[in-house]
Formats: structure tokens, sequence, C-alpha cells
């Protein structure tokens, strides 16, 4: 398992074409590329705050919960911070698995706690001026899916 | 003495990252009260902490929880990554 939250760019085919090979036990891989994206046209730029120490943490712990619900061979997860432009690779999540179910629904989890329960916050900044990026209702709705059952 | 860290707009409205603070409340809520109470620009940030999350020694928790023990506060806004 690796887990890296740095501010440089990263290399998301290089991490690919390594990731989860050279075992005879997996079947399946997954891998995801977040982009940074402009939905007002006219995104100048994204500044991406967090907090170092928690970052990490929260991440390994979302990965560690992964790796309890789903047989994963390997993960990894990649989060930049600082600043970013529109069409820059923001964040990358892969997974390795004997079956692609357990691939597919592991980096779909991965990606709905990154969202809202990894310390980021986005920071958009245009011609009209700055403006924090609200987290949404549907975020905490995805998470719902994968809370167990209370009866 | 407590390390009370604010990132993103909280940050932005008390104007400082971080800053180091005596206090004898038993709580995170009762810590915000203090606060509040202090000067003009924590009022503005803790206005409303339903829309505030906070981390204690790192681990996100409830305004209810005791800061007994604690060494680091972080108060934010629902966080936004991925």
């Amino acid at each position: 398992m690796r887990v890296l939250v740095q501010s440089k760019p990263f290399d998301y085919g290089a991490e690919c074409a390594g990731f989860g090979q050279g075992g005879r036990d997996v079947g399946a891989v997954v891998t995801f590329l977040g982009v940074v994206r402009d939905d007002s046209g006219s995104l100048a730029r994204m500044e991406i705050e967090h907090y170092p120490g928690m970052t990490e943490k929260a991440i390994a712990a979302i990965a560690d919960e992964a790796k309890t619900r789903w047989q994963l061979a390997d993960v990894l997860v990649i989060h930049r911070h600082g600043t970013l432009e529109p069409g820059e690779a923001i964040m990358m999540v892969a997974t390795a698995a004997r079956h692609r179910v357990a691939a597919f629904e592991a980096a779909e989890f991965l990606m709905d706690y990154l969202k809202s329960r990894a310390p980021f916050w986005k920071k958009e900044i245009g011609p009209e001026g700055t403006g924090w990026v609200a987290a949404r209702d549907e975020d905490e709705t995805a998470l719902s899916r994968w809370r167990p059952e209370r009866g | 003495m407590i390390d009370v860290l604010y990132f993103a707009w909280v940050r932005e409205r008390i104007g400082v990252p971080r800053e180091r603070i005596e206090t004898s409340a038993v709580t995170v809520a009762d810590l915000v009260e203090e606060l509040k109470a202090r000067e003009d620009r924590y009022a503005a940030a803790f206005a409303d902490t339903s829309a505030l999350r906070v981390a204690l020694d790192q681990e996100l928790t409830e305004f209810s929880a005791s800061l007994s023990g604690v060494r680091e506060v972080a108060f934010f806004p629902p966080m936004t990554g991925g």
C-alpha cells in the first residue's frame, strides 16, 4: 500500500504501468485519475490546502478500511496539494484484486471517502475573484451506501 | 496550553493558521464559546458550527467531545478532496 501526499506532479502512466503486477493472484487492476475541471469557464487556477499530518493518516485509515472490506492485493493513493491549473492531474487511486468487482468497488469506496473525509480544501481563483469550493450534499449521500445496514 | 489550528475560510476569517491558547474549556463546544467571546473575528468564524468540522489530535470528532489530554484542535469547513 502506498499513500502519497505531494505538491509535485505525478506520472499517471508510470504509476499505472507498475501497479499491482508481478503476483499470480491479481486478476483485476482499476485505476482512476482525478483532473482539475473548469466549471465556470474562467478558472485560472485552483489552490488546494491540506492538513499536514492528518491528511496522510486519514488517507491511510481509509485505505486500511478498504483492505478490510475487500481482498485487495495492493492499494495506491496519490493526492496533490498546492496550486494546480485546469486540466492538471490532482489525484489518483489504484486498486488490485483477484476479481474485478472488488477492484471497482474498493476504488469507488476510496474516492467517496477521499472526497469528504480527507482534509483537503479547494479554492478556485478566476478573474472575478476567489471562492472556496463548498462540499456537496451528494458527497455525503455517496458515503451512506458504504455504511453497514442498521437493524 | 493547547494548539489550535484553522484551515480554509476559517483560517482566513480568524487571520492566523494556528495559535497556542490557554484554556480551561472542558469540551470543544466550550472552547468555541470562549473564543467567540474574545473577538469579533472568532465570532464570525464560529457563527454557525453546523458548517464546521473539528479534529482532535488529527482525528475527526464532534463538538461535544472532551478536550482532556488533547494537544491539538483543528477547525475547518467540510472537506473537499478528490
